[in-house]
C-alpha cells in the first residue's frame, strides 16, 4: 500500500489532525512495525496482499473517535520474517496474541483483501475481544468454477490498473517515480504474499466450514467494479456469516478504503458505532 | 573433454505467430496449438535421435523436465529414461534433472530412479534440480518453498538410497513413516547426482559442498558468467578444504557443426532464433514468482522490465556473447577448446538440437561433431587436471 498513497493525495484528505505513532513491538519472537494514532475502541486494520505500513485518510479521519492500529503483518515491509511464519494460520494465532499483548478490548477488526481473509482466519478462532468485523475485497474463499485472474501474472502496471475503477487514480499511482528502498519493499511484499497466498491461491479450502461461528456484527465492504475478487465472493461471506451485512461501493474497484476514503469512512464508521 | 548428448524435445511445429496473441510458450499458452498427429511423429523422432547419440559414442544423452510448456514435452523425464533404458546400450542415461520441489513425492522419485539404476545396471545419472521459475506457475507449488523443498527432499531421496530401511522420514515437507526402498540402487553408494543450474549462489555452494561434490552443469550462459561460475564452484571447494576437480564441472550449450562456418550459420540462424525468441519466450512475472531467487536478483531482473530473451535476439548476438556455439569442425573444436582453456571444466552437455532444426539437420550436426570434434578432444583436459578427489 505505499503505492496506495499516491493515490490518496489526488483525493480530499480527511482531518488528518491525529499524527500516528510509529512502534516496533516484539510479539512470538517476531518484531512488528505498527502504526498507532487516535483515542477511543480500537480498530484493527489488517492490510492486504500489496503490504501496509501506511497511514490513510480514512484512518485519519476514524481516529477522531478510535485508536487506530494499523501493523505491518509479519513478513512484510518492516515486520521481520519469522521462522513460524508458513501461512494464513500462523498469522491468525499471531493477531490473536497480538490483540493479547496490546491487552486490547471490544476490537473492531478491519481486513482488506487478504488482510479480509486474515480478519476471518481470527474470527473463526475466536471472537472474543472483537466487538466487530469488516471485509473489504476479502479473499479466503473459493467458489467453483468462477474463474479469477492470475494475480501474480500481471506486470505491476496491469495489477495496479486493475485496483482502481478510477483509472486517473492508476495513472497518478504509476507516475511515481519507484525508489531503490521501495522497490525492495514491494519485493519483499510480493514474496510474503506468496507465501501465504500462493497454492490454493488466496483461499482456505476449509475456511467456509468455519465462517458460521463468527459472532460479532459484520460488515462487508465490496467495490462493485473489484477487478480482483468478483462481488459474488461478497455475496458468498455474506450466506456463510450470519447477520452479515453487504455494502457495495459503486464506480469503485478493489479498494475502495483509497478510491472513495469519504463514503468508506462514513460507512465504516456507522457501522462501528452501530455495533459497539 | 567428456561429451554427453542433450535433447529439451520441443513442440516444433508450433505456430511462431503465436506471440502475437500470448505472451509465451509457457503454461497459459493454448495446448490446442499442440496437434497429436504431428506431436507423436516427433516424439519418436527425437527418441531416435537419443539412441543415434548412443550409436555415435557419447558418453552419456540426456533428457530433461518441463511442464506444459511448447518448449520441451518431457514433463516426466524418467519415462522417456525408461524407454531408452533397455535400447540404449553403452551410453549413460542422464535425467537432468527432475525438479524435486515441484513434486508432490520425492520418495517415488528415488524409487524410480532407483529402478532405472538397476535396469540400466547403474548406467543411469540423475539430475536434481528445482525448476525453473514457470514450473511453479504450471504446477501452482509454492515457490517461496522451492529452497526449503529441495534441500529437504534431496536429503530424503539419499538416505532413501543409503541408508537401511526401514526407517523413518521427518522433515518439514514430507513425512514417511517407512522409507524402504525396493528396489535398491544397483550403483554404490547411489547414482551419481548432477546439479543443472542457471548460476545460484546457494546452488554452486549446494553442489560444491564437501559431503556432495556433484557435478556442477552451468546452462544457458554467456561464456564470461559461465568463466565465473566455474571458478565460484573451485572457490567454494576450497573454501571446503578440497580442491575441485574438472570432472566435476560441466557446460550445457547449443552447438552446431557444418561443413563451412558459413554454411553453419546459414543453417542455424532461423531454428536457434526461434529457440530464443520463440520457445524461451515468457514475462518476467513467469520466469521470477516471488522466492524463487533472492530479493537482490529479482530486483535487477524487475527494474530492467526484461523478459527472458531481454528482446529478440539474433545468432550473430548468440555467437558473440557464447551462448552458442557455430561454424566448421575446426571452428567449433578451438571454440571448445578457448572456453574449456578459460572455464576449466571437463563435461560438455552438447545441445545438438535446437528450436526448429530439422531431422536432416539435426543427425547431420550430430555425425559432424561425433566424427569431427569428438574424437579430437576427448583426450584434452585442462591444465593441471586431476580426478574428482576421494571421499
Amino acid at each position: 500500500m505505499a503505492r496506495e498513497t499516491a493515490a490518496q493525495e489526488t483525493v480530499a484528505l480527511a482531518d488528518a489532525a491525529v499524527a500516528p505513532r510509529e512502534e516496533y513491538i516484539t510479539i512470538d519472537g517476531c518484531k512488528t512495525f505498527l502504526l498507532r494514532g487516535g483515542k477511543g475502541q480500537p480498530v484493527l486494520f489488517l492490510h492486504g496482499a500489496r503490504g501496509g505500513g501506511n497511514w490513510l485518510p480514512f484512518m485519519a479521519k476514524l481516529a477522531d473517535s478510535h485508536e487506530i492500529i494499523a501493523p505491518e503483518h509479519p513478513g512484510f515491509g518492516r515486520s521481520d520474517a519469522p521462522d513460524w511464519w508458513d501461512n494464513i494460520h500462523d498469522l491468525a494465532y499471531f493477531y490473536l496474541d497480538l490483540i493479547k499483548t496490546l491487552k486490547l478490548e471490544h476490537v473492531h477488526l478491519v481486513g482488506s483483501s487478504l488482510g479480509g481473509w486474515l480478519a476471518t482466519e481470527i474470527a473463526v478462532r475466536s471472537t472474543a475481544k472483537l466487538a466487530s468485523l469488516t471485509l473489504i475485497g476479502a479473499a479466503g474463499l473459493h467458489i467453483k468454477g468462477l474463474a479469477r485472474p492470475d494475480t501474480f501474472l500481471w506486470t505491476q502496471e496491469e495489477a495496479t490498473r486493475a485496483l482502481f475503477h478510477d483509472q486517473a487514480l492508476a495513472e497518478k499511482m504509476l507516475g511515481q517515480p519507484v525508489s531503490d528502498e521501495e522497490l525492495e519493499r514491494q519485493m519483499k511484499n510480493r514474496f510474503a504474499a506468496a507465501r501465504m497466498s500462493w497454492a490454493p491461491r488466496l483461499y482456505d479450502p476449509h475456511l467456509h466450514k468455519w465462517l458460521h461461528r463468527i459472532d460479532v456484527p459484520t460488515a462487508i465492504f465490496w467495490g462493485k467494479q473489484d477487478q480482483y475478487i468478483p462481488t459474488a465472493y461478497a455475496e458468498r461471506f455474506a450466506e456463510l456469516i450470519p447477520g452479515a451485512q453487504v455494502q457495495y461501493f459503486d464506480k469503485c474497484g478493489h479498494l475502495p478504503q483509497v478510491e472513495q476514503p469519504e463514503a468508506f469512512a462514513k460507512a465504516l464508521e456507522s457501522f462501528i458505532r452501530r455495533a459497539a | 573433454m567428456r561429451f554427453f548428448f542433450f535433447h529439451l524435445m520441443p513442440y516444433a511445429p508450433l505456430d511462431l505467430d503465436y506471440d502475437k496473441t500470448h505472451k509465451s510458450a509457457w503454461v497459459t499458452l493454448p495446448n490446442s496449438y499442440y496437434d497429436p498427429e504431428l506431436g507423436s511423429d516427433l516424439y519418436n523422432r527425437y527418441l531416435d535421435e537419443l539412441e543415434y547419440a548412443d550409436e555415435l559414442g557419447f558418453e552419456g544423452i540426456s533428457v530433461n523436465e518441463h511442464h506444459q510448456t511448447a518448449y520441451g514435452m518431457m514433463p516426466c523425464p524418467n519415462v522417456f529414461a525408461g524407454m531408452l533404458a533397455r535400447r540404449v546400450k553403452q551410453a549413460k542415461i542422464c535425467i537432468l534433472g527432475r525438479a524435486l520441489p515441484v513434486l508432490s513425492n520425492p520418495l517415488s522419485v528415488a524409487e524410480e530412479f532407483a529402478v532405472l539404476d538397476n535396469i540400466t545396471k547403474g548406467r543411469i545419472i540423475t539430475g536434481f534440480v528445482r525448476g525453473i521459475g514457470a514450473e511453479y506457475h504450471a504446477l501452482a507449488v509454492n515457490p517461496t518453498e522451492s529452497h526449503a523443498r529441495f534441500h529437504e527432499a534431496h536429503d530424503l531421496i539419499v538416505q532413501a538410497w543409503t541408508k537401511p530401511g526401514p526407517f523413518a522420514y521427518e522433515g518439514k515437507y514430507y513425512h514417511f513413516p517407512y522409507v524402504n526402498l525396493w528396489p535398491r540402487p544397483y550403483q554404490k553408494p547411489h547414482p551419481p547426482i548432477w546439479v543443472p543450474s542457471q548460476g545460484s549462489k546457494e546452488t554452486i555452494e549446494f553442489a560444491a559442498a564437501k559431503d556432495h561434490k556433484y557435478v556442477y552443469l552451468q546452462t544457458a550462459t554467456p561464456a564470461a558468467t559461465l568463466f565465473k561460475y566455474m571458478q565460484a564452484y573451485r572457490d567454494e571447494a576450497n573454501r571446503q578444504g578440497y580442491e575441485a576437480s574438472p570432472d566435476q564441472l560441466g557446460w550445457s550449450v547449443k552447438i552446431y557443426v557444418a561443413e563451412t562456418d558459413e554454411i553453419a550459420k546459414r543453417e542455424a540462424k532461423p531454428h536457434v532464433e526461434a529457440f530464443v525468441n520463440k520457445f524461451l519466450r515468457m514475462p518476467v512475472e513467469m520466469l521470477l514468482p516471488p522466492g524463487y531467487t533472492s530479493i537482490q536478483s529479482m530486483k535487477g531482473v524487475m527494474a530492467a522490465k526484461q523478459t527472458i530473451t531481454g528482446g529478440a535476439r539474433t545468432i550473430d548476438d548468440l555467437m558473440e556473447q557464447g551462448t552458442f556455439i557455430c561454424g566448421s569442425p575446426a571452428t567449433v573444436r578451438a571454440k571448445l577448446e578457448e572456453y574449456q582453456h578459460k572455464g576449466g571444466f571437463n563435461i560438455v552437455m552438447a545441445g545438438l538440437h535446437f528450436g526448429t532444426l530439422p531431422a536432416e539437420l539435426t543427425r547431420k550436426n550430430m555425425e559432424l561433431f561425433a566424427r569431427e570434434v569428438m574424437p579430437h578432444l576427448k583426450n584434452r583436459v585442462p591444465d593441471g587436471y586431476r580426478p574428482v578427489a576421494a571421499e
